[in-house]
């Protein structure tokens, strides 16, 4: 990998990343068995009052645990995600296992086959350790209408860890799993990830099979993993993508790198300790040698109306039969938006789908003599439980809305996008960095990310 | 259909469904669809752009 493990004094950190879990395995320090184990004793630990997991796989992590140090003693080594935890968001099919999508909707359902990235995690060795909690179907940015109860951050009990995979971030940042696959349709992954400090990527649309997987919107929904560490995204990435993994790296500096930095609708809504951290992270790019321009799209004032009639509408129809034949099964605010997605016309809809296209093409161009764009991730640090309004500067404003505000573009146009911790506010929460990639080069960005992150300070970049 | 006239049965609809918790989401999905409806981008049937239905200026903030 591009840096090299550090040797922790603690094996069982629950700060390591998977490439030094993966070194310490192999230097003897420790096993698959003994990580397991100890994340499994902090669930025990911790999850009664974070809430997590929806299920915990303990009984079937620890044979497979065990399977990995036999298969890693044998010298058959399958990768760096070998022997590994990773806990997944409760929307993917794990053979002989509930996918509840954190819903009574879903009550009695037992998946028969494994999802595709499933299979493809098996085959690279991880440890499946459990399903995370999740706003239910995945229509939430806080977590807090789960079937299963909300999921609370685990730097602030009192706050959520974002969503809708936040009981993915919150295993992760909780030291539950080394790592965790969530989905993204509007930000769904790049929220949590920035809330709780970690690294988040939404690859490029097509890049990750969604087979097995529980839909909200299947123009915007897009897999992937939430991590502690670039490296260990690329890891996991490879792994879902069904691609070897990348272990070699051309050494790129920053200097005369091209950056774009998103402005106007993409900085008028900021709380402004994320503003600042953000401005930071910028002049610490330029102060190695970036060359940062500022960028303008014309018809971002379009981004929530298109997106609103997307998800809404595809999501309303996934859910049609179900609201018909079982509403009540729904947690009310969920039902309630879902409902409202039954009366968008279908005129509206084509709109929508038409004004992507616009979107596409503007952030194409922004990207045509640029290596990327740079943003914030989520414009507030993470709300607290409960909330339904925040205040930025002297207005107010829908905590959903202004979650989504910075990430949802992305998913309209299929760009990949990755956060990266960029600082924590005077209260200790953490702000994320988001680096946006051109179109299906999801690869590509994560390079770019590796080397924006380690140009951050210590305390920028986590 | 006007957004007007497509807010008053969509909401006329969501009650008779026993769902009057339905209307003020479906208000703000009003104001979004006016905020579609007039993008610059629309083309309409006469072979320009521009929005066909304008229903004049609305408040826009979006519920999601």
């Amino acid at each position: 990998m591009s840096s090299e493990p550090r040797r922790s004094a603690d094996p069982l950190s629950r700060h390591l990343t998977i490439v030094d879990a993966a070194a310490a395995i192999r230097r003897g320090e420790t096993t698959s068995l003994a990580l397991t184990t100890a994340c499994l004793e902090q669930i025990a630990r911790r999850d009664s009052s974070i809430n997590a997991f929806i299920t915990v796989l303990g009984e079937s992590a620890r044979i497979e645990a065990e399977s990995a140090d036999r298969d890693l003693a044998a010298g058959h080594d399958r990768g760096p995600l070998h022997g590994i935890p990773i806990s997944l968001k409760d929307l993917f099919d794990v053979r002989g296992t509930p996918t509840t999508a954190a819903s009574l909707v879903r009550t009695g359902h037992v998946a028969s086959r494994d999802a595709t990235i499933v299979t493809r995690l098996r085959q690279a060795g991880a440890v499946i350790i459990g399903k995370a909690n999740l706003h239910e179907f995945a229509l939430g940015t806080t977590n807090e209408e789960s079937a299963y109860g909300p999921v609370r951050h685990p730097l602030d009990e009192g706050r959520s860890p974002g969503g809708s995979s936040g009981g993915s971030a919150a295993s992760v940042l909780a030291g539950m799993a080394y790592a965790s696959i969530g989905t993204d349709t509007g930000g769904s992954i790049r929220i949590p990830a920035a809330a709780c400090g970690l690294v988040g990527l939404k690859p490029a649309a097509g890049d990750v099979p969604s087979d097995g997987v529980v839909p909200l919107s299947t123009t915007l929904d897009q897999a992937g993993p939430l991590c502690r560490s670039v490296d260990d995204a690329s890891i996991v990435f490879d792994v879902l993508r069904g691609a070897p993994v990348r272990t070699a790296f051309e050494p790129r500096s920053l200097n005369g790198l091209r950056v774009g930095v998103l402005r106007d609708y993409f900085s008028s809504v900021l709380d402004s300790q994320i503003a600042r951290l953000f401005e930071d992270a910028c002049a610490a790019l330029a102060g190695h040698g970036a060359v940062i321009e500022e960028v303008r799209l014309p018809h971002a004032a379009d981004i929530a109306p298109i997106y609103v009639h997307i998800v809404l509408a595809e999501g309303a129809a996934h859910h049609a039969a179900t609201l018909d034949s079982r509403a009540d099964r729904y947690t009310p605010n969920v039902r309630a938006r879902l409902e409202t997605g039954r009366y968008i016309l279908a005129e509206d809809y084509v709109r929508a789908m038409q004004g992507r296209e616009v979107l596409r093409r503007e952030v194409d161009a922004a990207l045509a003599t640029r290596t990327c764009l740079l943003l914030p991730t989520l414009p507030i640090v993470a709300p607290k439980l409960g909330a339904s309004m925040v205040r930025i500067g002297s207005v107010e404003e829908p905590v959903r809305n202004v979650m989504l505000r910075l990430t949802q573009l992305f998913n309209i146009t299929g760009h990949p996008a990755l956060t990266i911790p960029c600082g924590v506010t005077q209260d200790r929460l953490p702000a994320g960095l988001q680096i946006v990639g051109a179109a299906g080069a999801t690869a590509d960005l994560i390079d770019t990310a590796r080397l924006v992150e380690a140009h951050l300070s210590p305390g920028m970049s986590g | 259909m006007t957004i007007k006239t497509w807010l008053e049965l969509a909401t006329q609809d969501a009650e008779r469904r026993g769902l009057p918790a339905l209307r003020p989401l479906l208000e703000a999905l009003a104001r979004s669809t006016a905020a579609l409806r007039m993008a610059d981008w629309n083309d309409d049937a006469t072979g320009g752009t521009g929005p066909a239905n304008r229903t004049g200026v609305m408040p826009v903030t979006h519920e999601q």
